[in-house]
């Protein structure tokens, strides 16, 4: 025996220290104990009653939603309990459209697997479930309810991590269903499209709008100039979809494989991020210098300019006039196609491969509406939709071998890089406004505080005479929670970097699925990204010299700055 | 909010119910001065309580009492508890729904003046069967006796 705080499972001892509920302690024993419904980091629900454990007496309990007690003896697989857990999938089933072949999340779908792990083999019950008609209205996320098996993870996830509150559990009993409010459509309610609610939901019932096809009619059309750029946190989660260790980076695979398929260029989007670093600082240092009212919001994630707008629009002329790094790219790819387009006549059409839903929203916003009907980027394509892509090629990605972005946008730099991860964007402008470009600042910034999985970050630098006050939130309850400090005067800051996606862009709804351990896996991968390096800071990029000599003289503010607070009026 | 008239009888319930924990007394307030929950109201009581829209909504489509339709001058409530099922409460409600040309979807008239709906029991089971009329207790019905009131409701 040991003197420890311990637990019998199955006849096996297993210790336990900080561990809230059976469960966590069940998994650390290497039992994979079947859920729907819990995450650990949203609150507790015990609605699937899938992780049923038996007590020493044949009592039947829930693990996910039982603290563990010294001595405590419990099993998790018994006969009684394979029953119980057969005939709750049996139930779910029974109440669900089961056309799984035509279905979104065929092959991701927890429901389909448990069914297949549990041999459910068929199910007794009529489907007697009222249809509600199909909500697509939105340009990122699409709810089918009659998917849905009301574990709430979607509910939760939009109010507890998002504060968004979009949707929720409406009526009762066996008319309950996940609605938003009046069950207007998406599109009419304060949904900022982070599509967090879908990386969440076990089954087919709020999936991402597959944009996958347009990317092929692009490719098939001989009379386009297809461009693709992908963003900093796809190259280390696109791996998870291969089978690949956690967080490895395939930035060079991916070229690889856009080339493969006939894409005409390819271009790295860090690059547009340091177009954004350079910008945002100087936005800032302005800012920061005539006294203008402070702190200063970063604009690269649209789910948080959407919030804003929603939730704060007295904040809205506080949020960074900087494009985000992908409509700016877009719009200097445009640019530099221009004079090409007229010699040989094709038609550059922009894809960017993202880690996010929201950009599926961004990319159609009037400010980004050209009169000629066009716009800056023509399509969004998420990592999970590339992976599918890279499939539907049959391509075989281990095989694939990497190659580097063209020219004359290929050279990025390690502040590009770490936009990608919470912290990311700050770090890399405060690399840019420090006065002290020495590699030992360098290493000192990368310990201020910026870094880490914390909701809510804050750092402070020496800059001219005074510090300046920077806070890092990932999360939009968390960027909530900085407000309301700031309004009541209990904080003051001069920076503040946004990320509506806990953990920032790797952890986005376009990603791969991915738990906390794998978000660090991801955030290490960039930041080793980082060190490689040979370019540090956005301003040493020699591709800035060349475009702000060039295509940008006298077009900065068209190409890379868009005004948030003017709404509709931005529609050019 | 347009609707000014709204506006100041809504912020009169808010200001007796400043709380977010106090919604079911708000929404009871609501309904007891529009005999339903209007959309508009919800909106306003969110926003000021800062609350989210599909929360309210949640919870005013969570409780049988509290109705997002309007609701017709006369509230016919017909109990169907289990004293009243078996003495016959159904072919009373089949009686009211043939008279009114109601059904189970649709549970109020075009003239906005009777709204006919079921109640799991109101605790008269001594009476049974019986129906209410705006609150008022009709003990001992029967289908016929239950026409003839409507009838004097006219």
């Amino acid at each position: 025996m040991t003197d420890k705080k311990h637990m019998i499972i199955d006849g096996q001892i297993v210790n336990f220290d900080e561990e809230q509920n059976i469960l966590a302690v069940i998994r650390k024993a290497g039992i994979d104990l079947p859920t729907f419904c819990y995450y650990s980091e949203l609150s507790i629900y015990g609605a699937c009653r899938m992780c049923v454990v038996e007590d020493e007496w044949g009592g039947i309990i829930a693990s996910c939603s039982t603290p563990p007690r010294d001595k405590m003896k419990i099993k998790t697989n018994t006969p009684q309990l394979f029953r119980y857990r057969k005939m709750i999938l049996e139930l779910l089933l029974a109440s669900h459209c089961r056309d799984c072949t035509t279905c979104a999340k065929n092959g991701k779908c927890r429901l389909q697997e448990l069914a297949l792990r549990f041999g459910i083999d068929n199910v007794r019950f009529e489907n007697t479930k009222k249809q509600e008609e199909i909500d697509d209205s939105a340009l990122s996320i699409i709810r089918d309810s009659s998917k849905c098996i009301l574990c709430g993870d979607c509910v939760r996830m939009c109010s507890e991590i998002q504060n968004v509150g979009a949707i929720d559990f409406a009526y009762r009993g066996s008319n309950m269903t996940v609605s938003t409010a009046f069950n207007k459509p998406l599109t009419e309610t304060n949904c900022v499209n982070c599509g967090q609610c879908a990386s969440v939901c076990p089954t087919g019932a709020i999936v991402i709008r597959n944009c996958t096809q347009k990317f092929w009619d692009a490719i098939y059309d001989d009379t386009k100039r297809v461009v693709v750029q992908f963003a900093p946190a796809v190259r280390v989660a696109l791996g998870d979809e291969f089978g690949l260790e956690p967080g490895t980076n395939v930035a060079g695979k991916i070229v690889g494989a856009l080339r493969k398929m006939g894409v005409d260029e390819v271009y790295d989007t860090t690059m547009g991020a340091d177009l954004t670093v350079m910008e945002e600082s100087k936005e800032f240092v302005k800012k920061y210098k005539s006294g203008t009212k402070l702190p200063l919001f970063t604009s690269c994630c649209p789910a948080w300019v959407k919030y804003a707008e929603h939730a704060h629009p007295e904040l809205v002329e506080q949020i960074s006039t900087c494009k985000s790094p992908m409509q700016i790219f877009s719009a200097v790819i445009k640019e530099h196609f221009k004079q090409v387009q007229e010699v040989d006549g094709k038609e550059t059409v922009v894809f960017a491969i993202m880690p996010c839903t929201a950009k599926k929203d961004e990319q159609v916003r009037p400010e980004f509406l050209h009169g000629d009907g066009s716009r800056d980027t023509d399509g969004v394509i998420t990592t999970q939709e590339f992976a599918s892509i890279l499939k539907q090629a049959g391509i075989v990605f281990e095989d694939i071998d990497p190659e580097a972005a063209d020219m004359p946008f290929g050279i990025t730099t390690g502040a590009g890089v770490i936009f990608g991860v919470t912290g990311g964007v700050a770090e890399a402008v405060i690399r840019r406004v420090v006065d002290d470009k020495s590699n030992n600042m360098l290493h000192n910034i990368a310990y201020t505080g910026v870094r880490g999985m914390e909701g809510i970050k804050e750092a402070s630098i020496p800059y001219g005479d005074g510090r300046v006050k920077i806070a890092v939130v990932n999360g939009l309850a968390n960027a909530e929670k900085l407000i309301e400090q700031i309004e009541i005067g209990e904080a003051e800051y001069d920076f503040v970097e946004v990320m509506a996606c806990p953990g920032g862009c790797i952890a986005g709804a376009g990603q791969p699925f991915t738990r906390r351990e794998g978000k660090e896996d991801r955030a290490k991968g960039l930041y080793d990204a980082d060190k490689l390096s040979q370019v540090k800071r956005s301003e040493e990029n020699p591709v800035m010299m060349g475009l702000y000599g060039g295509i940008l003289k006298n077009k900065i503010h068209e190409l890379l700055h868009v005004d948030y607070s003017k709404g509709e009026e931005n529609a050019k | 909010m347009d609707n000014e008239e709204m506006k100041q009888t809504l912020d009169g319930i808010l200001k007796e119910h400043p709380k977010k924990s106090e919604i079911i007394p708000i929404l009871q307030a609501v309904q007891k001065e529009y005999r339903y929950l209007p959309e508009e109201a919800l909106c306003y009581v969110a926003e000021k309580l800062h609350v989210g829209e599909a929360k309210i909504y949640s919870i005013a489509t969570f409780y049988e009492n509290f109705s997002l339709e309007p609701k017709g001058k006369y509230v016919i409530k017909i109990c169907d508890g289990t004293a009243c099922h078996v003495r016959k409460s159904i072919p009373i409600l089949e009686a009211l729904r043939k008279k009114l040309g109601l059904s189970e979807q649709k549970k109020t008239t075009d003239d906005m003046l009777y709204t006919v709906e079921t109640v799991s029991c109101l605790g008269a089971c001594g009476l049974a069967p019986v129906l209410t009329v705006n609150d008022k207790v009709y003990p001992t019905m029967t289908p016929d006796s239950a026409c003839e009131l409507i009838d004097t409701l006219k």
